[in-house]
């Protein structure tokens, strides 16, 4: 690791202010994602500032939108009674991902903010554009079984490995940031980019701003929505594909849905046209399928992907069946 | 640096960039706690803060200054071991014993999840107010300690003894 300073942060403006007094400073979570990258030198901040202090309240609104604080942990927020029975989606997106040790500490900010998990990345020897712009990516001809299908560029391929975020792609999430030159609030499909030519930058933030809270707005049906996680191993594995999912059905009709992928793109994929597709239509397995072909129009495999697409849309049916089954 | 560990104050004086398990084991000489992949995949490392357990690799000692921390060595006390260490050693739920530190840390805290009403990724009714300890939660609540010798069947089996509701189907367990 690279000498740094460490301050903790008492509130907002005091975090930003920490912040911006040193160039490369960068805001501490938890720290299971950017402690580690510290250790191999993929990161070398010049000063951390420790916001675990900060917005740890949930909050339920009058109208039954959520607020939640970007330092409540990843456990406290999946067994909050209130995601339990309104948003399991997020609760089961959660709980699918890591282990126990690393949701108790990981912090929603960090969650979002977490870096992709592709192995040139992490590995000094390897040409990375994301860690080195301009420097190639060693990813593209290489071991690449857990890279994008949706999205991609030719500077990188990489995908974003948060479960939670696929959850909350689908829940139309709003994500309110603070920074220097004051606050404002992003919708979560909007904070994550797709790669193109600068793969450097994973989101839209500016240097300085500071993730505050994530809300939820109320959406009544996403009490019926589940979260299907496709890996290499039953538990403790990052995602190969992953769908949220929450359906609302009226006379045999699908009256609304929401979709997100996992583990297909640079960002949490929400599932635009596959949504626009089943809107008014008889939640059945053609046309849920249908949807899903449609969705992965655009999909491209790499040399070792090219399973995720086929994998995508069956899990995308899968997920549909179980929820318009139980509904039924 | 100040801490509490195993309900004794430690001060001690650290560069910024120990990790919380080095602090441990090498500037405190607590060697139970185990490093075995320094990055949050294996669970070797396993303590718990103020009760609640996480990956000491993945911590920077300076974010748990003032906090209780309580290592393997602080599990057993005057009366002798704790419970779960006896049924370990009668269930075989060790070879080498790498691994063993941070399974029974990890339990330990998962019994408390489990008081607490924690869901898990394999809790059927997310609803429920109490979730049963039944073979499938208990090892979907205990993936993130890896066993490189595979005595799973002991883990399982002396965990269930000491926490289970409902009692693991040994034959199953791997
Ligand atoms: C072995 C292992 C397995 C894992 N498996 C999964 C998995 O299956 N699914 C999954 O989704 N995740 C998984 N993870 C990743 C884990 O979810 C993340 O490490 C965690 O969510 C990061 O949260 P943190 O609070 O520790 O972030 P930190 O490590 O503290 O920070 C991560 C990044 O976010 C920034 N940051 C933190 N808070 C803020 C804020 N409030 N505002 C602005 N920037 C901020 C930091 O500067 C840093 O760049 C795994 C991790 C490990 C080590
Ligand atoms: S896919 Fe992206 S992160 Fe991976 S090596 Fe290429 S540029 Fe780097
Ligand atoms: S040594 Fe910490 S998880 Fe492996
Ligand atoms: S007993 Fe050897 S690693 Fe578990």
């Amino acid at each position: 690791m690279t000498p740094f300073s460490y301050a903790r942060a008492d509130d907002v403006p005091g975090a930003i202010a920490l912040a911006v007094a040193t160039p490369d400073a960068k805001y501490l979570g938890g720290g299971t994602n950017l402690v580690d990258l510290m250790r191999e030198t993929i990161e070398r901040p010049a000063a951390l500032v420790d916001v675990t202090g900060l917005s740890r309240e949930i909050t339920v609104g009058a109208d039954g939108g959520v607020v939640i604080g970007a330092g409540v942990t990843n456990t406290a927020l999946a067994a909050d009674r209130t995601i339990r029975t309104h948003y399991p989606m997020l609760s089961r997106a959660i709980l699918a991902g890591a282990s126990a040790q690393i949701r108790n500490v990981a912090t929603v900010g960090g969650n979002l903010l977490q870096r992709t998990r592709c192995g040139y990345f992490y590995d000094d020897a390897a040409r990375c554009n994301k860690r080195e712009p301009g420097a190639g990516c060693d990813a593209i001809d290489g071991f690449n079984r857990i890279h994008a299908i949706l999205g991609a560029s030719p500077s990188c391929v990489a995908t974003h490995p948060s479960d939670m975020c696929v959850a909350l792609a689908a829940l139309d999430a709003q994500v309110r940031v603070a920074g220097p030159d004051g606050e404002r609030t992003i919708a979560l499909v909007d904070l994550h980019r797709l790669p193109g030519g600068s793969p450097e930058r994973d989101t839209v933030l500016d240097p300085g701003e500071l993730v505050v809270a994530v809300e939820l707005p109320a959406l009544p049906f996403a009490a019926h929505s589940t979260y299907r996680k496709v890996r290499d191993r039953a538990s403790y594995a990052f995602a190969l594909i992953s769908v949220a999912a929450g359906i609302e059905l009226e006379n045999g009709a699908i009256k609304d849905v929401r979709i997100a992928l996992g583990g297909v793109a640079h960002k949490p994929w929400r599932a635009f046209k596959a949504e626009a597709a089943l809107r008014g239509q008889a939640p059945s397995e053609a046309n849920v399928r249908a949807a899903a072909e449609l969705e992965l129009a655009d999909a491209a495999g790499l040399r070792d992907n090219g399973f995720k697409i086929e994998l995508a849309k069956r899990a995308i049916v899968a997920t549909l069946a179980e929820l318009s089954g139980e509904q039924a | 640096m100040q801490f509490t560990i195993n309900d004794r104050p430690v001060e001690v004086e650290v560069d910024l960039r120990t990790s919380l398990l080095d602090l441990l084991r090498e500037n405190l000489g607590l060697t139970g706690s185990k490093k075995g992949c320094n990055q949050g995949a294996c669970g070797a490392c396993t303590v718990l803060v103020e009760g609640e357990r996480i990956n000491s690799c993945l911590a920077l000692a300076v974010q748990y200054q003032g906090r209780s921390i309580t290592t393997v060595e602080g599990l057993s006390d005057a009366e002798g071991l704790h419970p779960l260490q006896r049924a370990f050693i009668e269930h075989d739920g060790f070879q080498c014993g790498y691994c063993t530190p941070g399974q029974l840390c990890s339990a330990v805290a998962m019994a408390d999840e489990m008081a607490r009403g924690i869901p898990s990724h394999v809790t059927g009714d997310l609803t429920a107010e109490t979730i049963a300890l039944d073979h499938d939660e208990l090892r979907e609540r205990m993936s993130g300690n890896l066993c490189r010798c595979g005595a799973y069947n002991g883990i399982v089996a002396a965990i269930a003894e000491t926490y289970a509701s409902a009692p693991a189907r040994q034959e199953e367990a791997a």
